[in-house]
């Protein structure tokens, strides 16, 4: 999956470091409310899908000195993702 | 802590960068402190008070979700300057001003009889008092 190339104003989850970056499914964390809905007291629509993905280190990081096989999991809401096939 | 390289405005340099001012993931920020600390007795109270407030039985009061959207938007001054528990009870404060829980009046009113109560107190040794607090 690709994260979201998107820089929105207001309260969002998911780190600015790995927009636009690819990762892969680690697993389903469960269905949640959006916490950008309930960050400014609004109801939330229908609850998304969390997921925890898996990034490479060196794919975040273009002078990562630590070893290839370093990654790093992000949770993150489904609509931040993009299918990269 | 120590401050983040970050424009004075946080809407431009929001704008410019795509990366707001809390969002400091992969920026240098110095050492990390890796020891365990204690919690003053005001920042205790704190959380106790954001637990109740978040608790679903009062509606919530307010949201976790919330609370950090408030933080977030303090601006770069006032949220490098402020401490972890500083920024909460900031943040709450605001939302329960927004929210019609308390006005600014009751606020300040009660902020003066704190301040002169602490004033005519003798020095307390529990940790409540004394200091910035």
């Amino acid at each position: 999956m690709r994260v979201r190339e998107a820089f929105p104003m207001g309260h969002v989850r998911t780190p600015h470091y790995c927009r636009g970056h690819v990762g892969e499914v680690e697993r389903l964390c469960g269905i949640f409310p959006n916490p950008e809905e309930l960050a400014y007291g609004r109801v939330p629509q229908a609850p998304l899908p969390l997921y925890r993905v898996r990034f490479r280190q060196r794919d975040l990081w273009p002078d990562y000195p630590g070893p290839e096989r370093d990654s790093v999991e992000i949770e993150l809401y489904e609509h931040w993702l993009e299918s990269v096939r | 802590m120590s401050t983040s390289p970050s424009d004075p405005s946080d809407i431009r340099g929001a704008i410019e960068s795509g990366r707001r001012h809390h969002d400091i993931g992969g920026l240098d920020a110095g050492p990390v402190e890796r020891g365990e600390h204690a919690h003053a007795a005001w920042e205790n109270k704190i959380d106790a008070i954001l637990r109740l407030l978040a608790h679903p039985d009062r509606g919530p009061l307010v949201r976790i979700d919330e609370l950090r959207r408030g933080i977030e938007e303090m601006g770069p001054g006032v949220y490098d300057e402020l401490s972890y528990y500083e920024r909460w009870i900031g943040s709450i404060t605001n939302l329960l001003l927004e929210k019609g829980v308390i006005t600014v009046d009751e606020l300040g009113e009660k902020i003066e009889t704190v301040r002169a109560r602490h004033d005519a107190a003798p020095p307390r040794q529990d940790g409540f008092g004394g200091g910035t607090q």
